[in-house]
């Protein structure tokens, strides 16, 4: 499921963390200038995938392509030229919780440029204000709450105009509203700027209103990529099951196990008579 | 014979992993050292971290230091007073604590206090995706973060040890001379005549510095190998402090046997 013209193109990755295997020979790519949704449930891979991008875990096998260039061989000046164009948004924000919010999104700014104060200090109001924070800038981390941590880390994410950004999970635990404007936040980031999102998410709605194009992850690999529209239409039952959120299909609802009865210690007792 | 057989493979097992984190720790520490240019570039990051850990630890050192030498003066007396030379009791108490208590003592709370702060500092940035943030902006925690907290607290140890001695000095001068009434003119002269600057305060110098390395190396370790969860870091904790204390006793032993035996 890769197509030429693709930003990002993994292609037959195997990846496993010890013992555990996540991915095997995984082929999926990511359009250039697009929203795309990588869908799939929890422990899927979906973070990992992420990761690979910014090669922060390597593939055993198989290649991760970013921008025509193999990320998994990069060494560590290409990994982090090649990091400086990417802005990652996490899960819970990862906001450094000792600084405020002014200076976490100072904190790329100052890292990665030698711009004088009064300069820094526009650019994060101005990303900030994207964000509908620039009142927030002397709160520390600890007293935002969780949708407004999520926020500051999207402004902190884009402080150095990234070209590609990724988004773990930006939708959890927000509420319809905050939801909302998250999303819109992610497609106006894109449209406006020209860069390129991938963002993961277990929310259909919010995924299918915002994404331009859904990627679907099952058992280490990809199920279906299309259009949100194109993935409603599909007859596969697969598909059918996580856009209806059925509770059991070819993704099993129990965890795979001995038969129910030869488990209950009961009938264990009566088999041995 | 199996049994023997199965102890011994664990016995082997036990010693193969030790000295592998060992090895893993060593290959830490040397590439902690190797990114440590960050610490002479921007020394602010430097003083910021000498002072997280000074600073966390400077009442309690003065505290226990006062403490230490108010105890040594009295034990030292009463001692001294059997032979009649109370007059030695300054010396006494300046050679405990700058050749062994100075260093020991607050290496010891150096790692309860400060040591314990750094490992939950790291292991709690990196529960919380801060070092993988940081990673993903292109900044290397290892000289951003932890570079300047170990040379953060290897510079700060031979401070508090200096103050710690310093302040126990002045603990055994209270007991001694203001409240039992040994001369004060004997206590300071036959410290002043007794103490040498190589033999005695460079060694003590030696000595919290090792300690001070030896503590800073196991806290940042500790908090970067951590287990990512909020049991994992309290558990890291704990290690720091225990590994910290066995480490600092164990080469307290060796460069005692190597300074300070034979000559004098
Ligand atoms: N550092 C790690 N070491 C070992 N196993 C890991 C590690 N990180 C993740 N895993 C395992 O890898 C699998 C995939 O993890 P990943 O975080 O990519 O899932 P995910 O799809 O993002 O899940 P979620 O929706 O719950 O966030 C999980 O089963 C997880 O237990
Ligand atoms: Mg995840």
């Amino acid at each position: 499921m890769i197509k030429t013209t693709d930003l990002i193109q993994i292609s037959s990755l195997n990846f496993s963390y010890g013992e555990s295997e996540i991915f095997q020979n995984l082929d999926v790519g990511f359009s250039a200038g697009k929203v795309t949704a990588i869908m799939g449930g929890s422990g899927s891979g979906k973070t990992t995938i992420l990761k690979l991008i910014g090669g922060q875990v390597r593939p055993q096998k198989g290649r991760v392509i970013c921008d025509s260039k193999v990320v998994n061989h990069m060494r560590h000046n290409e990994l982090f030229a090649h990091r400086k164009t990417i802005g990652m948004l996490f899960q819970f924000g990862a906001l450094f919780t000792d600084l405020n919010v002014f200076e976490n999104v100072a904190f790329p700014l100052r890292e990665q440029t030698a711009l004088p104060d009064a300069a820094i200090k526009d650019l994060v109001l101005l990303k900030l204000h994207a964000v509908g924070l620039r009142g927030a800038s002397r709160l520390m981390p600890a007293e935002l709450s969780g949708g407004m941590a999520r926020r500051v880390a999207l402004a902190r994410a884009i402080a150095l105009d990234p070209s590609l950004m990724l988004y773990d999970e930006p939708f959890t635990g927000l509420d319809p509203i905050s939801t909302a404007i998250t999303g819109n936040l992610i497609r106006t980031l894109n449209d406006t700027l020209g860069i390129t999102s991938v963002f993961v998410t277990h929310d259909i709605k919010a995924s299918f209103k915002v994404a331009d194009e859904v990627v679907l992850l099952s058992r280490g690999c990809v199920t279906a990529r299309g259009k949100p529209e194109d993935l409603m239409e599909s007859t596969d039952p697969l598909v059918q099951q996580f856009v209806n959120g059925e509770v059991d299909g070819p993704v099993p609802f129990h965890v795979r196990s001995r038969s129910y009865r030869e488990d209950l210690a009961l009938v264990q007792s009566e088999n041995l008579k | 014979m199996t049994l023997f057989k199965t102890m011994l493979s664990k016995l082997g097992r036990k010693t193969i992993d030790s000295l592998w984190t060992l090895g893993v720790a060593s290959t830490f520490i040397f590439r902690v050292i190797a990114r440590s240019s960050i610490v002479i570039r921007r020394p602010n990051l430097l003083v910021a971290e000498m002072h997280f850990a000074g600073v966390l630890s400077l009442v309690i050192i003065i505290v226990s230091g006062l403490f230490v030498g108010l105890v040594l003066g009295l034990q030292g007396y009463e001692t001294l007073k059997r032979y009649g030379s109370t007059g030695a009791v300054g010396t006494l108490v300046a050679l405990s604590l700058v050749r062994e208590l100075g260093p020991v003592v607050s290496a010891l709370l150096f790692a309860s206090r400060a040591g314990s702060a750094i490992t939950a500092e790291i292991g709690i940035m990196k529960t919380t995706e801060q070092l993988s943030a940081m990673e993903m902006m292109a900044v290397d925690p290892y000289a951003r973060v932890i570079a300047p907290m170990f040379w953060g607290g290897v510079l700060s140890m031979p401070l508090l040890a200096a103050i710690f001695s310093a302040m126990g000095i002045i603990g055994g001068y209270l007991i001694t001379v203001v409240v039992i009434g040994v001369d004060s003119g004997a206590f300071w002269s036959q410290m002043q005549a007794s103490v040498d600057f190589h033999h005695d305060i460079l060694n003590g110098v030696i000595k919290s510095v090792v300690f001070g390395t030896a503590v800073s190396a196991i806290s940042v370790y500790e908090g970067y190998a951590s287990v990512p969860t909020a049991e994992g870091v309290s558990k890291a904790v704990t290690r720091t402090v225990v590994t910290s204390a066995l480490a600092v006793l164990a080469l307290d032993f060796v460069l005692t046997a190597f300074m300070f035996t034979g000559a004098h």
